[in-house]
């Protein structure tokens, strides 16, 4: 087993979004991140899954220094990146690289490809060629050489993500963190940007964590899953366990509503579980555990006790009451 | 046979003209809906399953768009000939639909109330006037029909008060209220999460049923198609490739952009993704002459550079627009 690259211990990211009272103003926070621990080895893909408002890019962008946690720590290769007085370390950031859900947005219309790819080399001072290396990175993607004095808006959506993608690479990061890269596009597409991460990865011997809501795409990407629901995971395991054997009535109920291609792919989701209701606001997160109000199998526990991260097998913990 | 068809698009062409030149972005589109079914339309961003469905609507903005060919028959009337005092009456008792964003669709500054009477209002069937009590109860039952909580307060709430998913059962109610013979519904569970489009695609399949509505549910996702539809056109660039019943289409999918459509969506059952297809959708100022795919299939031949292939039946039922495919016809 590779060791941990990255490791996320109880994580908490609360916003105060406004205040409550005149006299005694009391702060209404969102929860956005609560308690979330995980790791991440070296070499692997780690998903993260959940429907908007689960907090699963909020964790991204905590990890990728974006916010600053309300609470935990993050660790990358045993040390933590927080130094003295809370503030980030500025030696690893290179080493932590993000690519976004929509690179029409992440790119800036007014520069070109060159200046896009260049900005992290010149920002960490790169030492040789820096026209070489943009062009080796744009190869590294798969992009042709003339691409880089286009402009954004003159690519293709597939094509704008291999930059974002080729941006991300250019200080050699060894972690990077890919935000639903592929929600935007379309399945074609989507399936080349898919094997160009792999192939990179194994190439540089990346990891990545994956952050998705297609649990379709998760199966054939990630090597371990985690599942998020109102700030919190609710399920872990590897991959192939993940999908045989799901514990959380959540999962499972996310599991049997994926639409699915064939009939071999039918025989493997859950049965028909009808998802009940919708997540619900993140500033009244329901008391005990947060699934509890769209739970078909809760019980009176569920709604007063909040549940612990319990291994059910191996590799496999899950927070919920009925499943111990 | 030709009479069970509702709604019959045929050899349809609508160009844009643009600052620079004319998008040639639908060519020849055969297109038919028969009566009480619910017929799916796949295909990527940009080939033109929304402006075909904006057409037979009528809501295409004109200009930039130009209809240069072809009719759009619903029951048997031509579309496009309709006085707007005709259309008028087609768009409110004959069909409705159903939009991708429903928090786009739906005005913030009226209620619910407002908007659902207003669609039970003009989609009354012949011309019954009702009262406005008759229209309250009517909304009231439509909302009940969307499973909707707590439908007479609902009427009074703004759509912003209304979470994604509740909206989208609104726009559905909307559709359904007035018995209405079509329903087109464009990607009615894409802006919304997985669980909750589960939900919206049971509840139209539900409905379609029970009102014996037909339905065109147009969407990117193969699976959605494959949950609801009886039968499945796949469109590519301005033309349908290929249409099939869906259990068929799934099973023996026979054009090559199907093939690598299907072969590009992740399975659950693992095992990696094929590699997609290669270049890009083209562009439709100077798309390609012949079939419009060729420059994008493994399997070209000279005659596609040249020819542009027509649908030829390969079974009862399912036809494709494919020259691998239009020897068979000619042996026969």
């Amino acid at each position: 087993m590779s060791a941990d690259l990255l490791t996320v211990s109880d994580l908490k990211k609360h916003f105060i979004v406004g205040y409550r009272g005149i006299v005694a103003r009391e702060p209404i926070t969102v929860k956005a991140v609560d308690g979330v621990s995980f790791a991440v080895r070296e070499g692997e893909t780690f998903g993260l899954v959940g429907e908007s408002g689960s907090g699963k890019s909020t964790v991204a962008y905590t990890v990728v220094g974006m916010y600053k946690p309300t609470a935990g720590d993050i660790a990358f290769q045993g040390q933590s990146l927080y130094g003295r007085g809370g503030k980030r370390r500025a030696d690893l950031r290179k080493e932590i690289q993000i690519v976004f859900q929509d690179p029409g947005s992440s790119l800036n219309p007014r520069r070109t490809i060159k200046d896009i790819v260049g900005f992290p080399l010149r920002l960490y001072g790169s030492n040789g060629d820096l026209q070489t290396r943009i062009l080796e990175l744009l190869q590294m993607v798969e992009l042709p050489a003339d691409y880089m004095h286009k402009y954004p808006q003159m690519l293709g959506g597939g094509e704008k993500q291999m930059v974002a993608i080729a941006r991300a690479l250019a200080t050699s990061p060894s972690f990077v963190i890919l935000d639903e890269p592929t929600s935007a596009l379309d399945v074609s597409i989507q399936a080349k940007i898919i094997n160009l991460l792999l192939r990179l990865q194994k190439e540089f011997h990346l990891s990545y964590l994956f952050i998705t809501h297609d649990l379709s795409l998760m199966r054939n990407v990630a090597s371990r899953v985690a599942i998020m629901y109102l700030g919190k995971i609710c399920e872990i395991a590897d991959a192939a366990e993940f999908f045989r054997n799901p514990y959380h009535p959540y999962t499972q109920m996310l599991l049997s509503s994926i639409p699915v291609v064939s009939d071999e792919e039918e025989a493997l989701k859950p049965k028909k579980i009808a998802s009940l209701g919708e997540i619900p606001s993140p500033i009244n997160v329901p008391s005990g555990c947060s699934f509890h109000p769209r739970c078909p199998q809760s019980k009176d526990i569920c709604s007063s006790e909040d549940p612990a991260m319990v291994e059910v097998e191996p590799g496999h913990t899950v927070r919920c009451h009925i499943s111990r | 046979m030709e009479n069970d068809r509702l709604l019959d698009i045929r050899d349809l062409h609508v160009v844009f003209d643009v600052f620079g030149g004319t998008l040639k972005v639908l060519d020849g589109v055969d297109f038919t809906v028969r009566s009480g079914e619910k017929v799916g339309l796949v295909g990527e961003t940009g080939c033109g399953k929304t402006t075909t469905m904006k057409a037979v609507l009528r809501v295409l903005p004109m200009p930039p768009a130009r209809v240069t060919g072809g009719e759009i028959l619903f029951k048997g009337r031509d579309i496009l000939q309709m006085t707007s005092r005709e259309l008028g009456q087609v768009r409110g008792e004959g069909m409705a639909m159903i939009f991708q964003d429903p928090t786009a669709a739906l005005n913030p500054v009226f209620t619910i109330g407002k908007q659902l009477e207003a669609a039970v209002k003009y989609s009354a069937s012949g011309d019954k006037r009702l009262s406005g009590k008759e229209i309250r109860q009517r909304a009231v039952e439509a909302l009940k029909e969307v499973a909707l909580p707590d439908p007479e307060r609902l009427l009074k709430n703004y759509p912003f008060q209304l979470s994604g998913g509740m909206r989208q059962r609104v726009c559905i109610a909307m559709a359904v209220a007035g018995d209405r013979e079509l329903i087109i519904a464009d990607e009615p569970g894409t802006s919304l999460d997985v669980s909750i489009q589960d939900q919206i695609l049971r509840l139209l399949r539900r409905l379609a049923e029970e009102i014996n509505t037909s339905v065109i549910l147009i969407t990117h996702t193969l699976g959605v198609v494959r949950e609801i539809a009886d039968r499945v056109y796949v469109m590519y660039a301005g033309n349908m490739v290929e249409m099939a019943p869906t259990k068929e289409l799934f099973s023996r999918p026979l054009h090559p952009y199907t093939v690598g459509l299907m072969a590009a969506v992740p399975k659950l059952t693992g095992g990696g993704i094929a590699d997609g297809i290669p270049g890009r959708i083209p562009d439709y100022l100077n798309p390609p002459v012949g079939c419009r795919f060729h420059p994008r299939c493994e399997r070209a031949m000279p005659v596609c550079r040249t020819d542009k292939p027509r649908f030829v039946k390969v079974s009862e039922d399912h036809e494709v627009a494919c020259f691998l495919y239009s020897q068979e016809e000619e042996g026969t």
